[in-house]
């Protein structure tokens, strides 16, 4: 499969406007301006897209809700939020690729008759948002954006949005909730978004990877794209790997490739030879996978089959070294602070788990904290009111399920035998 | 208050938008760039400018962690610690950071120099461990390379 989403990033001038038309860049936006807006959607359908934000939905069903819908103005956000730990994928996009970005954002807002696009980036990118503005600029000066791009009567405008450093505000009510100017607060569903969004109209948000699949799509056919990957699962996919491996990265590969081989072929293995111990497969907010258990095809529908999800595609990779622990209680840490404190479950859950996992941690655990933590896991789970909280004991319960020892050693013999 | 210019500013980015308070967050990042941070009295000028209740204006800044509500030093760490970064070794870094300069997390050295703030993922974890200094991103960070950046700031 050759490059899609990242190609000609080696380019150092791949972000202008130039350099992109000449790798044939907005032709897809010309032929989907000759085809009507249901056809479009129609061949997203046929592409099998499903959104790469981290549910896995598919794009042209909530595309076919928007479009029904009657009222107007309708919006499109792309949800450059990014804030998954160990996700770095949309980067290389914003940073290299960013009309890529803005072609697929003109031709979904054509299709689902948008004529305001919204980049909500989040506030820690900030070269990100410089190139993106600029490339927003070139675009509007090739009439590429505007009251009537291409000389069309077809408008669309594009803003972009700074968030200001909430990871909840990638979740996408509470995206909008910051976007109108609010706490980020995930609102109640439904209504959903794609009927009550932004300004309480229509509106769509997708990843940024999702809509710089769009213009593949169109130049290729909905049809061709989907022999790309998994059966139900298809296109390319970006795969950011961290931690101890030789060659950590985002590499671009066939959704479903198996997390096996992203580890030991692509990544190059593990770093000084030690030995695999666990990863999470999709950032911090999916379960985590012992090192006995990576043959899985990471996509949407297979991975769930072997006990984790596929996120955002974030392969977080742990060596024999790293104390299982240790992890369980950054991460808490992690959904401690973010939490937005609406749910009590979710506020005070965390907050429980990360003061357990603290003094075990430090050596300070005590007898029963194990069934303490998997208590707290059981009230939360399921009754969070939105899926940060849910993660957060997933995670717990993942970590107890494969490395209870670890926790045992710890509680046992007062310590974090790899503090020094 | 905020000079003309910055109020013309604020004014274009209420166009931006159906509605006008989604003008506060840009606003605010205004504002902490015209001061330095967010003191009440920015935040009632935010508010006075966009005509939004100084509470509303409080608790929405409240919320982000990008917004500083106490005088910041002239140069902003941002280090992140978490998981990818961690395992590689981010924490021996802010230890790093604690003896040789004397900083400690979200607190600003005696002579004004840093302020250090710990972060969550910034986004660079396939070059751990990472921080931003301003907003300059450097990573792949060591000891040894932290001392040659920060010497780039006075
Ligand atoms: C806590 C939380 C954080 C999320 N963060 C992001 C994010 O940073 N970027 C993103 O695209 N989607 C994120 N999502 C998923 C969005 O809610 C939404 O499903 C997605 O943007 C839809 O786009 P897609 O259909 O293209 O995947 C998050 C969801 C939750 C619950
Ligand atoms: S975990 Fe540190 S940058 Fe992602």
């Amino acid at each position: 499969m050759g490059k899609i989403l990242l190609k000609n990033i080696e380019n150092s001038n791949s972000a202008d406007i130039n350099e992109y038309l000449k790798i044939g860049g907005y032709k897809s936006l010309i032929k989907a301006f000759e085809m009507q807006p249901k056809d479009i959607i129609g061949e997203i359908r046929e592409s099998g897209l499903r959104g790469r934000g981290g549910a896995g939905f598919p794009t042209a069903m909530k595309w076919s809700f928007a479009f029904a819908d009657t009222k107007f103005p309708k919006y499109l956000i792309c949800n450059a939020d990014e804030g998954e730990p160990g996700t770095f994928k949309d980067r290389p996009i914003l940073e290299k690729n960013p009309h890529l970005l803005i072609e697929g954002m003109v031709i979904s807002g054509y299709a689902i008759g948008a004529e305001h696009g919204y980049v909500y980036l989040r506030g820690e990118y900030p070269y990100a948002k410089e190139v993106l503005n600029k490339a927003i600029a070139q675009a509007y000066e090739k009439n590429y954006l505007g009251d009537n791009i291409l000389g069309e009567n077809i408008k669309f405008h594009l803003t972009v949005y700074q968030g200001a450093g909430a990871y909840i505000c990638g979740e996408e009510t509470a995206l909008i909730e910051s976007l109108e100017g609010k706490r980020g607060q995930p609102r109640s569903k439904p209504p959903f978004p794609v009927n009550v969004g932004a300004w309480a109209m229509p509106t769509i948000i997708n990843n940024v990877e999702t809509l710089s699949n769009i213009p593949y799509i169109i130049s290729v056919g909905g049809a061709g794209y989907s022999k790309i990957g998994a059966r139900e699962c298809t296109g390319p996919k970006l795969y950011s790997v961290s931690g101890c491996v030789e060659k950590p990265g985002v590499y671009e590969l066939p959704m479903g490739t198996i997390l096996r081989d992203i580890i030991f072929n692509y990544a190059g293995g593990i770093k000084s030879g030690k030995k695999l111990k666990a990863v999470f497969p999709g950032g911090i907010s999916t379960p985590v996978l012992p090192a006995d258990n990576i043959d899985c095809p990471m996509d949407f529908i297979s991975m769930p089959r072997f006990g984790s999800m596929l996120g955002s595609g974030a392969v977080i990779v742990m060596d024999e070294s790293v104390c299982m622990v240790k992890v369980a209680y950054r991460a808490l840490k992690f959904f401690e602070h973010e939490s937005c404190g609406k749910c009590t479950p979710c506020r005070e859950g965390t907050d429980w788990l990360r003061k357990i996992l603290e003094r075990i941690e430090c050596g300070k655990g005590r007898e029963g904290d194990i069934e303490l933590l998997s208590e707290v896991v059981d009230i939360m789970y399921g009754r969070c009111f939105c899926p940060l909280g849910d993660s957060a004991a997933g995670l717990v319960m993942s970590m107890i399920k494969h490395f209870r020892n670890e926790f045992e050693e710890h509680i046992r013999d007062k310590k974090c035998k790899n503090q020094k | 208050m905020f000079n003309e210019t910055v109020l013309k500013e604020i004014d274009e980015i209420k166009g931006r938008y159906p509605d006008f308070r989604s003008a506060l967050l840009p606003a605010l990042y205004v504002a902490q760039r015209e001061f330095g941070w967010l003191s009440h009295e920015a935040m009632s000028y935010v508010a006075r400018t966009l005509n939004l209740p100084e509470a509303m204006v409080r608790g929405t800044a409240s919320f982000y962690s990008m917004f500083k509500h106490k005088e910041a030093g002239r140069h902003l760490i941002q280090l992140c610690t978490n998981v990818s970064c961690m395992i590689l070794g981010a924490e021996r870094l802010v230890d790093f950071l604690r003896t040789k300069y004397g900083m400690e997390p979200d607190n600003t050295t005696q002579d004004g120099r840093f302020s250090l703030v710990i972060m969550e993922c910034i986004g660079a974890c396939g070059t751990a461990p990472a921080m931003l200094v301003n907003t300059d991103f450097y990573d792949n960070l060591t000891e040894g390379k932290i001392e040659e950046i920060l010497d780039k700031y006075k």
